[in-house]
């Protein structure tokens, strides 16, 4: 009896839990029939900066690796998409898996120092990497154009499709987009991703359950570096130019700057923050050009102090608060991503109600929010 | 001009960059002695300062009497961020408190570009033109002036630290925040003075600095990393270590400058990035520095 409600009530949970993807889905693909050509092209650009966001929160929110040199890879994955195209005339399809694969063994070359490099000094070397690279850019003349940059072919849309030029990229965009997202998703929901979270959360028990710290390290950068490098990709298909100066290290702040805004370790974290990255410049560019910057700095701060989840846990954690009022439990705000991350993706059926140690939110509404307020390190239940 | 000659020019010119690299890894070394933090927004604040000093000399004010009301402004300043800033998540994981600081470097150096514009300004040189020669070398005096305010700098904050009660305290602090605590130190203040001296120390390798990199909103990104080398190098628990360092990266940054032809003046910024792989690689706790010990 107590079974067949739990289980209908987890049909319903489900069921609502898809309804925004599906509402997402049907007004992505709307989108560019609806808006104007600059607006599906900056549209275009939040789904490809939603695909570098989404790799660094691999490594950042689940994996809680510091990483100030994103912007680096995404730099690789565009310059070699762009001398691709540009010296051998590959054509835009094949220079996706050379762009994945390389930036995939680059993050690779990286993890292997990053495994003695906790924290700060990880920061460290990234951010250096990230100052170190235009300069190399330009100093690589002959292969990347120097401080001229390269200009490239952008994709056209083929003639059967009857699309404009930003719609057709849109469409590019959004179906890489969409399998690199789910990609992730499907990553943090196997084996790796329980593991990452595992040692993300305590290290030595992580390792004394069997959880193999350096392979998992390593991979996680090298994941993490192989999706920046896939929007880096996307990046040359849609602009058609690639510059030095437009991968100064300010690039991986930024994107840091807006996974930390979107939210630390969930899954709409990377759209939202993307869409920050996208519009926040351009919207506040008017007023000053300090202005993005300055939006950007108080923001983080901000986030850190009352809402490490970000944009993407607020609704959760604000249902969480007023159900937390009702039985009037001490709610002890948790400042740290750590604590407070982990929207526990996986809502299984058996783990409904009466699981969790604090009252279960049993109203479906509440539970389909990212539970996220919730207690701070649930056991992962196999 | 003989080789050697022309070597130690280089080593001369080193040095006094070093200078002002040691002086900001001071910087990052006292808030990491105290805190545990490193600070990303360490060079911003010390742009900050620069440019509270230009706004000062550009009103009126003379040089000499412009550098201590800055100094005084950039304490006050440093202390007021650990407050607002840092306390409120001080013990937080090291991820919140490096984002943190990366929030502030962005908004740091966001609110100069508004209050100041990002023109390149014209930065006053404080010391007269000119130089010695000494054996075909010759030192700027603006070299030697570099070197000898850093050198005063440190000299102040060693009599500071090992021969006032303040410093006792601070000494105190930074070895065990709790037991100080217990014996009656009022260690949030102590933090607080703690940020106040390293933004103190900062400001002066900003206003070191600009004569020579022109003032900018983005001047102290670059002279950043070389301090992050210099720390890593000497140990980011060492002061001694980040002097040490700090003119060791100069040197190493000017001579493979200089004599390196595939990095040249372009791909300087390279060193720095090796020297920190070199030494995580090889001495994680850099070459003063005391390993960590951690109890699992």
């Amino acid at each position: 009896m107590n079974n067949v409600t739990a289980s209908l009530a987890a049909d319903r949970t489900r069921q609502l839990r898809a309804a925004p993807t599906v509402l997402l889905a049907v007004a992505a693909v709307a989108a560019p029939f609806y808006f104007a050509p600059f607006q599906v092209f900056q549209l275009t650009m939040v789904l490809l900066y939603a695909v570098a966001l989404a790799g660094l929160n691999l490594l950042v929110g689940f994996g809680g690796q510091i990483s100030l040199g994103h912007g680096a890879f995404f730099a690789a994955g565009a310059y070699s998409t762009a001398v691709m195209l540009d010296r051998y005339d590959t054509g835009h399809l094949a220079t996706l898996p050379v762009a994945a694969a390389g930036c995939f063994l680059l993050g690779l070359g990286f993890g292997v120092p990053a495994l003695r490099l906790r924290g700060l000094y990880l920061a460290l070397v990234t951010l250096s990497f990230a100052v170190f690279l235009p300069p190399l850019l330009k100093r690589l003349e002959p292969v990347t154009g120097g401080s001229m940059g390269l200009t490239v072919d952008k994709m056209q849309p083929p003639a059967w499709s009857g699309l404009a030029e930003d719609q057709w990229m849109y469409f590019v965009v959004l179906a890489v987009a969409s399998a690199a997202l789910l990609l992730a998703r499907n990553l943090l929901r196997s084996r790796v991703g329980r593991a990452l979270r595992a040692v993300r959360d305590n290290e030595g028990a992580a390792e004394v359950m069997g959880v193999r710290l350096s392979l998992h390290k390593t991979l996680a950068f090298a994941w993490s570096a192989m999706f920046a490098g896939v929007a880096g990709c996307l990046y040359t298909w849609v602009i058609g130019f690639v510059s030095p100066d437009s991968f100064s290290f300010v690039l991986s702040i930024t994107l840091l700057a807006g996974l930390v805004v979107g939210g630390l370790a969930s899954l709409y974290g990377p759209l939202l923050g993307a869409a920050f990255v996208m519009y926040v410049p351009s919207v506040s560019q008017d007023l000053s050009e300090a202005a993005p910057g300055v939006v950007f700095g108080l923001l983080i701060i901000t986030v850190m102090f009352v809402a490490p989840t970000g944009l993407a846990g607020l609704p959760g954690r604000v249902l969480g608060a007023v159900g937390r009022r009702l039985p009037r439990t001490t709610a002890i705000p948790d400042r740290t991503p750590e604590a407070a991350s982990a929207p526990d993706a996986e809502p299984r059926p058996t783990a409904a109600p009466g699981f969790s140690p604090t009252p279960a939110p049993a109203d479906p509404a509440v539970a389909d929010a990212e539970p996220v307020g919730a207690p701070p390190r649930t056991t992962e239940k196999e | 001009m003989s080789a050697v000659t022309e070597l130690l020019q280089q080593v001369v010119e080193g040095l006094g960059s070093g200078a002002v690299y040691a002086s900001l890894a001071l910087a990052l070394v006292l808030i990491h002695r105290f805190t545990g933090i490193v600070n990303f927004a360490q060079g911003e604040l010390a742009m900050l300062s620069t440019y509270v000093a230009w706004q000062l000399v550009a009103s009126g004010m003379p040089f000499w009497l412009a550098l201590p009301v800055t100094l005084a402004v950039s304490f006050a300043g440093g202390m007021l961020v650990e407050r607002i800033v840092i306390r409120p998540v001080q013990g937080a994981p090291e991820l919140t408190v490096v984002i943190v600081t990366v929030g502030l470097f962005i908004f740091v150096n966001a609110l100069a570009g508004l209050i100041w514009s990002f023109t390149v300004k014209d930065f006053p040189q404080p010391f007269p033109d000119g130089g010695i020669d000494l054996a075909g070398v010759r030192t700027d005096w603006s070299t030697l002036g570099i070197l000898g305010v850093v050198a005063v700098v440190m000299g102040l904050l060693y009599l500071l630290f090992q021969h006032t009660s303040v410093g006792l305290t601070m000494r105190a602090v930074a070895c065990n925040p709790a037991s100080a605590r217990l014996s009656g130190i009022r260690v949030g203040r102590v933090l607080m003075l703690g940020w106040g001296l390293a933004a103190t120390v900062g400001a002066v390798s900003g206003v070191l600095v600009a004569p020579v990199l022109f003032l900018e909103p983005n001047m102290m990104g670059g002279v950043l990393i070389y301090a992050f080398a210099a720390a890593t190098l000497g140990g980011f628990d060492s002061p001694v270590g980040a002097v040490v360092g700090g003119v060791f990266v100069g040197v190493a940054e000017t001579l493979t400058g200089a004599y390196v032809d595939v990095i040249g003046a372009d791909l300087k910024v390279g060193v720095p990035l090796m020297i920190i792989l070199a030494v995580l690689l090889v001495r994680p706790q850099g070459l003063f520095g005391r390993a960590a010990v951690e109890r699992a």
